[in-house]
């Protein structure tokens, strides 16, 4: 690998939706005129698509080695391709005013990567490329060396908890389902992520598809499944296609099929498109999906393992659960436990996003403090402005405040704040933003995601969102606040699933540390990080107005007036606070108070 | 067997009984609007929540199934207080128009409203509007009365086996309606009706008759088939105006579109209240009484048997009878006319 020249070029979701294919094709056309011939013979000259390495904020990204030389570039679009591969692969010479910085560096040297370790490094479409890293070393060690209970055990010491959310030690289920006497099983891998702004999944399936693949390999060893689902979202078509290639792959290989590394053991996997409901990510309602019913949760017990797809024995695992697998046969269950916490070993792949100057996928070690994902990996608060909070667990996950800025990051450590891991999502929050806004936001969400079934999470939702809406827009009234928080717990502690038991989770935390910002919208009618805009006043600054005109374009109900080049106003018994003239304002002059 | 703990009584079920099974055997009252016993444990209305040792957050007692040493409390403070927020919740989508309702007198949610005092309600908000105009003749859906309990549903596929209904949309605004949301094209059994615990569901035909004041309920026999359904009628004067089932019934509550809709030829001017016979060929039908009719039939009978023999004479008989009376009737023909010529309308 050190000889020659190699470039990587990524190609994940976010690679190509910033370019990354015309940049690809760029690079093939430029090195055929360059004449470097064959660009894709190993030999001489590699290029490579890869996975995102989590940076996608600043796709199109390009690794170019020139033996065993690493040069990173950010921000890269086709019409620099010519000059990167005139000077630096020709000419041997870094173009350095587009290489990265040096936040790059520290976003990922402050990250453990295992899952993501080998995303943006090799090919996913090629099963060559995953053999290259040991690929099904850890598959067919399992199945030609270990007794099913044994790799049970293995993964119990491991201490591995499901990635999706709930946090059940992987081994332990695996258990339950072996348990059952049944003549068939199942295993599925719960490719259904579905909260906003989280993509570790995708990025795992579109990046690394084949150690999900082994992943479930063994685990379906493990419980005696001869049959195995990837339940994956239709919204995600590169990863679906890139996950058939790699089924197809391993199907040649005889990774799939029958008699597997020559033993008795069979297992056939298949895809199954979700059609678009949040809901189906959990897991009775997914296993509906899969039967062709409406994807609606039912009641447990009984559970999966016991009873689950057609009635049978079922394990469900998360992506990054399967993914962490083939690392903890080939390395063992001690290697894997020694990173992390008392009761959550290995890292977490966490989707940081929000206020935050490095946006993107992150892996840290189980148990790092929250400050040190918020200040060193993502780089401090954007625009210096004042970290306020922390939106934890995706849409269902708490607000956790700045009191709360050395809380380790793990199962229980979000817990006990009042939020949760959920499948990883992290929304940093900076004083601009409103807390009874965010939790209305989240609600937003969950209550259109209900499935409807049940009352609480049906009208309950709903009725936290009215009231929700009403405080926003100055209509809240006296004992609102303790009227959310009375429906809240009864939602909470009444739904049929994981949705309605979590989705009152935002109202409750920011209500919690945040109650200040509530009484202000109900009692004051102010909304003080001015962002609910029926509580504000909007007005123009003479000295800062320069007559252009176009708020009072922007208005839609000709609240401002003005003569050209003349300072403008606002009548405001006319504004209905739209914020459009705030927006239109090139000049900061639009206030709003 | 199983042994479990309820409210401090003690009580033993068989292996696969639910804990709401086990606390009905006590007598103990938990309420439920989703919960058939019919039909398959749904656990969406969420008030059958009790709370069992060991188990962090309240559970549905329809759903989970007792198991030995289980300690249950069905009546706590919080329970009573989730209860009561459910129930309001669900009055805060209804209409409440118990005044000129269908089901009133006979609707669980009007019960429940009733039974947890719930007057004032601090979630009023948006409700749904259903704009729906139904032109089937039997079954009216005012489906802003629906609590989306799901027993039409389960109703319609595990026991009629037709799935002619099923959920839409999401959130708030999902429903229960038939493909694509046309109007209902089954073949109107009204099992659905039977099962809605308001009005969201009612028979077109008891539209505006009284509902329970004044009703008289009588306990009889489905004549339209040798099934013999348990029916009960419901009457005014000399009206039938409903036909319903008990759940407790051979039957077990179940009818078909014809024994639950088509109790119209009751009071029918059309309907024939003596026997007829037309005594010459081409001639009109006359009034007879039954003595009359008889004597006439038995006198013809002897006549052709006489004359052309058994052979030339044939019985029919029809599925209303019992299997009783169609053993007499093939009896009489063989037996007593002297003839195999005897047949059955079911087996055309």
């Amino acid at each position: 690998m050190n000889d020659g020249i190699v470039v990587n070029v990524c190609m994940g979701t976010g690679g190509i939706a910033a370019g990354g294919d015309m940049v690809m094709q760029e690079f093939i056309k430029e090195f055929e005129t360059a004449g470097v011939k064959n660009a894709t013979v190993k030999e001489k000259c590699r290029l490579h698509k890869v996975g995102c390495r989590g940076f996608c904020a600043r796709d199109v990204l390009v690794d170019i080695t020139v033996d065993g030389q690493v040069s990173t570039y950010q921000y890269i679009q086709p019409e620099m391709v010519k000059r990167l591969v005139q000077e630096h692969v020709l000419g041997a010479k870094p173009i350095t005013e587009w290489l990265v910085g040096d936040d790059y560096h520290v976003f990922h040297d402050n990250q453990t990567k295992r899952v993501l370790a080998d995303l943006g490094k090799i090919d996913p479409e090629s099963i060559e490329e995953y053999l290259g890293v040991d690929g099904y070393k850890a598959a067919e060690k399992t199945l030609t060396t270990m007794k099913p209970e044994e790799v049970i055990q293995v993964v119990k010491d491991s201490g591995l908890r499901g990635r999706g959310g709930g946090g059940f030690p992987t081994g332990v289920k695996w258990s339950f389902c072996a348990a059952n006497k049944a003549d068939q099983r199942y295993i599925i891998c719960n490719a259904d992520e579905g909260d906003p702004g989280a993509f570790m999944d995708r990025s795992v399936v579109e990046g690394n598809p084949h150690a999900v693949i082994e992943g479930m390999i063994i685990g379906a060893y493990a419980i005696g499944a001869s049959v195995g689902y990837v339940y994956i979202r239709a919204e995600y078509p590169l990863a679906v296609d890139r996950l058939r290639l790699a089924l197809k792959h391993a199907e040649e290989r005889g990774f799939l099929g029958k008699k597997l590394f020559g033993t008795d053991f069979s297992l056939k996997i298949k895809v199954k498109l979700g059609a678009g409901a949040f809901v189906c990510g959990e897991e009775t309602a997914l296993i509906a999906s899969i039967e062709g019913e409406r994807g609606m949760p039912r009641a447990k017990p009984p559970f999966p393992a016991n009873k689950g797809l057609w009635g049978k024995p079922t394990i469900i695992n998360n992506v990054e659960t399967f993914a962490n697998i083939p690392q903890i046969m080939n390395k063992g269950a001690a290697w894997y436990a020694s990173i992390g916490s008392e009761k959550s070993k290995g890292t977490k792949v966490i989707a940081l996003t929000g206020k935050i100057k490095n946006t993107g996928l992150i892996e840290i070690p189980m148990g790092m403090p929250l400050k040190d994902i918020i200040f060193k990996v993502g780089g401090g608060i954007e625009g210096n402005k004042l970290f306020k909070a922390v939106q934890t667990g995706g849409p269902s996950g708490g607000c956790i405040p700045q009191q709360f800025i050395d809380l380790p990051v793990d199962y229980e450590g979000l817990a006990s704040v009042g939020s949760m891991m959920g499948s990883g999502g992290m929304v940093v929050l900076d004083e601009t933003d409103c807390m009874v806004n965010i939790s209305k936001f989240f609600l937003q969400f969950t209550q259109s995601e209900s499935c409807g079934k049940c009352v609480p999470c049906r009208i309950g939702t709903k009725r936290l969102l009215e009231i929700l809406t009403r405080i926003t827009e100055g209509e809240g009234k006296e004992g609102d606040i303790e009227l959310l928080q009375q429906l809240a717990e009864d939602v909470r502690d009444s739904s049929l699933c994981g949705l309605g038991m979590s989705a009152p989770n935002p109202v409750i935390s920011t209500i919690k540390y945040f109650r200040h910002e509530y009484e202000a919208h109900i009692k004051h009618k102010k909304c003080p990080a001015k962002v609910c805009n029926k509580l504000l006043t909007f007005f123009i600054r003479e000295d800062m107005c320069v007559g252009c005109g176009m708020c009072a374009k922007a208005c839609s109900v000709n609240a401002i007036s003005g003569e050209k080049k003349q300072p403008h106003k606002i009548n405001n018994s006319m504004c209905i606070q739209c914020g459009s003239c705030f927006d239109a304002c090139k000049f900061s002059a639009v206030l709003k108070e | 067997m199983i042994n479990l703990t309820i409210d401090d009584k003690q009580i033993e079920v068989a292996e696969g009984a639910t804990v709401l099974e086990a606390a009905r055997k006590l007598n103990i009252d938990i309420p439920t609007l989703c919960h058939d016993p019919r039909l398959k444990p749904y656990g969406a209305c969420r008030l059958c929540i009790v709370e069992i040792g060991g188990m962090a957050k309240p559970v549905t007692s329809c759903t989970t199934p007792a198991t030995n040493g289980m300690v249950v409390k069905t009546n706590t403070a919080k329970l009573y207080r989730l209860r009561k927020t459910t129930v309001e919740l669900l009055l805060s989508d209804h209409p409440n128009d118990c005044m000129t309702c269908i089901g009133t007198g006979d609707c669980k949610l009007q019960e429940l409203a009733y039974a947890y005092g719930i007057r004032e309600n601090r979630f009023q908000g948006a409700m749904r509007d259903h704009n729906r105009v139904d032109v089937n003749p039997f079954i009216t859906r005012e489906q802003n009365k629906c609590v989306m309990c799901g027993l039409c549903v389960r109703v319609c596929e595990e026991v009629q086996g037709v799935g002619a209904i099923g959920y839409a949309e999401r959130g708030f605004e999902a429903k229960v309606i038939p493909p694509f949301g046309h109007d209902l094209k089954c073949e109107f059994c009204g099992q659905c009706v039977s099962v809605c615990p308001t009005g969201a569901l009612s028979g077109r035909l008891w539209s505006g008759k009284p509902r329970m004041a004044g009703v008289k309920f009588t306990d009889t026999t489905c004549t339209y088939c040798g099934c013999g359904c348990n029916i009960t009628l419901r009457s005014t004067g000399d009206q039938v105006i409903r036909i319903d089932s008990k759940p407790d019934s051979h039957n077990r509550g179940w009818l078909c579109v014809k024994g639950r809709f088509g109790f119209e030829f009751i009071n029918s001017a059309d309907r024939l209240t003596t026997p007829l016979i037309r005594r010459q060929k081409g001639g009109e039908f006359e009034q007879a009484t039954w003595d009359e009719a008889y004597d006439y039939v038995a006198k013809r009978l002897s006549e052709i048997k006489d004359k052309h023999g058994a052979d030339a004479l044939g019985g029919l008989c029809s599925a209303r009878c019992t299997n009783e009376e169609n053993y007499l009737f093939q009896k009489m023909f063989r037996a007593r006319i002297g003839t195999n010529n005897v047949d059955h309308c079911a087996r055309y």
